[in-house]
């Protein structure tokens, strides 16, 4: 990206904001959005709550009453968060300023656990064991953590491997790694899911009883490999 | 033990103001739905108004409790009585030990508070008291509450020994709590970043149809039935957070407003967003209750929720005062 793409700020109620950068899903203009999100972690503005990453936005939450108190009655706090988040936009394009931590994560691609693995791979018109090698060849960007607490949106799989989402949301259990379009996705508990499932990894990606329940941060890069049902019996032991 | 789930209700939950800076990680804040009413429940017993309260539903729970005890309820009037006395609504009570709240009929709204003096003795997780169903954490054991769950009162912080009395009594003062609403007849909306993808015959549609309530609401939406609106666009929109009160427009044409425990995100166009000073009505409404919207600005927006702050504010000096008083008069000798 060699230049800063435009941005708009819209309201999202009287509570939060919205700075988008384009309704796009582009390493580099998220990789923006997680700069800006880790320069106000560091900084916050005085009366934000808290800011959320999106694929190209960022969405800050705030405090009315605690803005108000400060300003004089004719500026709304929306103004107030819109004029002070302008600082926080790089002037150039910036490398994300939060260090990059690389998660390998194991995953048992065995039909048990990947009941659309060759789905996708007759639809691509490549064998299963194409599509495993496809998944595990690549680090994975984390543009986002949404969904269901723990749920990361990663990509991007190899067009070989990219796939429809289901017609219909079925239950899929927690661990479930799932693909749909490009991104890749692990589901953290047994939900509604719509992405094919691919496989399962016995991580615990959220955990109540840890400090930070989550496992993944938005910015993080995760690598998948592959690993036998009976290695995937022992590290889900091992962890429970 | 202190207070003993003695009838499950429909879906009662531990809830405060809610689970603040954590939507990064995915974990929405929750909370209580109508947070009006929960913090006039709190304050009417002296609570902080981000004290737990517990959320019910009709039908609703049986309640015992062991010791003497100050509550108040708020929101939703489900005909409460104790032993069979009712007691009203935005009054604080003080009860006997072994008395059995219970509820009748509901009379009006959805959802109705329980604040308890001192709070309930739980440990917060990440920061607050709030049950999240999906995670299943926080709150009690991170569920909705059963038969025969007991929760310990929080004693400690009980500065009045209403262990000592033997009485049933409402206190003589109550809350307005129509006061600091502001609603009429119309949900004030702001407008949405994608409230120009629809077509200019659904925007109109927008701000005049009524838009109806169906059954397939809950703490994390309200799905909403109307004649269906139609995005000119055919984009797709890549996944970006939402609100508390933010109305997306669903493929089929149909609205769901998001409520308490919405997810984080999410991907469908956000045609507008409630003014979070009529969350608290929305959050008392029903099935087949009919709505409709009205744009206004952030001047106003800001404005309102500042009143209601401020209402509830002036409240709670008050109700501290009258307690401090009552208690020197009747308790302490």
């Amino acid at each position: 990206m060699d230049r800063l793409p435009s941005y708009k700020i819209s309201s999202l109620g009287e509570t939060a904001l919205i700075i988008d950068f384009g309704n796009t899903i582009d390493e580099s203009i998220n990789k923006l959005v997680h700069s800006l999100f880790y320069q106000l972690q560091n900084d916050p503005i005085p009366g934000m709550i808290e800011a959320v990453p999106g694929y190209s936005s960022l969405t800050i939450y705030y405090d009315i009453l605690f803005i108000r108190n400060l300003l004089n009655k004719q500026t709304t706090a929306f103004e107030w968060i819109s004029e002070s988040i302008k600082k926080f936009i790089p002037k150039e394009n910036i490398e994300t300023g939060d260090p990059q931590i690389l998660i390998k994560v194991p995953v048992c691609y065995e039909i048990e656990y990947a009941p659309d693995l060759s789905f996708i791979a007759s639809q691509n018109k490549i064998s299963p064991d194409e599509v495993i090698y496809l998944h595990t060849s690549t680090d994975y960007h984390i543009y986002m953590l949404g969904f269901l607490p723990g749920f990361a949106y990663m990509g991007m799989v190899d067009e070989k491997i990219s796939s429809s989402r289901k017609q219909k949301p079925e239950f899929v259990e927690a661990g479930s790694i799932g693909i749909a379009g490009k991104q890749t996705g692990i589901y953290p508990f047994r939900s509604q899911g719509g992405w094919q499932i691919i496989g399962r990894t016995p991580l615990k990606l959220f955990d109540k009883e840890k400090i930070n329940p989550v496992l993944f941060k938005a910015g993080d890069k995760v690598q998948f490999y592959s690993i036998t049902k009976d290695e995937f019996e022992d590290i889900k032991n091992r962890n429970a | 033990m202190n207070l003993k789930i003695l009838k499950t209700g429909m879906l009662d939950s531990i809830q405060d103001s809610g689970r603040l800076g954590y939507q990064q990680f995915g974990i929405n804040p929750g909370g209580t739905m109508d947070k009006y009413a929960a913090a006039i429940a709190n304050i009417l017993v002296g609570n902080n108004t981000d004290e737990a309260v517990i959320e019910m539903h009709f039908p609703a729970p049986a309640i015992f409790f062991d010791q003497p005890a100050m509550i108040a309820l708020s929101g939703a009037d489900f005909s409460a009585n104790i032993n069979g006395t009712q007691i009203p609504l935005n009054h604080a009570v003080i009860i006997n030990k072994n008395t059995t709240l219970q509820f009748h009929t509901p009379k009006n709204k959805s959802r109705c508070y329980l604040a308890v003096k001192g709070g309930v003795k739980i440990s917060k997780w990440l920061n607050s008291y709030s049950t999240n169903l999906v995670a299943e954490a926080g709150g009690f054991l991170g569920r909705k509450l059963l038969k025969d769950d007991t929760l310990e009162l929080n004693n400690s912080t009980n500065t009045y020994n209403l262990k000592d009395t033997d009485d049933f009594k409402i206190l003589p003062w109550s809350a307005n709590e129509d006061f600091g609403i502001q609603y009429k007849e119309e949900f004030l909306v702001m407008p949405g970043s994608e409230w120009d993808w629809l077509d200019k015959a659904s925007q109109e549609k927008f701000l005049k149809n009524p838009f109806f309530i169906s059954h397939n609401s809950d703490r994390m939406g309200y799905r909403l039935a109307s004649e269906p609106l139609h995005s000119a666009t055919k984009t797709e929109l890549v996944s970006s957070a939402v609100n508390f009160g933010t109305i997306q427009l669903l493929p089929d044409g149909q609205l769901i407003i998001l409520m308490a425990d919405h997810q984080t995100t999410g991907g469908y166009p956000r045609l507008g967003n409630i003014i979070s000073a009529h969350l608290s009505i929305l959050a008392q409404m029903k099935a087949g209750d009919k709505i409709q919207f009205k744009f206004t600005d952030h001047q106003t927006a800001e404005n309102l929720i500042l009143k209601q702050q401020q209402h509830l504010t002036q409240l709670e000096i008050a109700c501290k005062l009258r307690l401090e008083n009552y208690i020197h008069e009747n308790y302490r000798h």
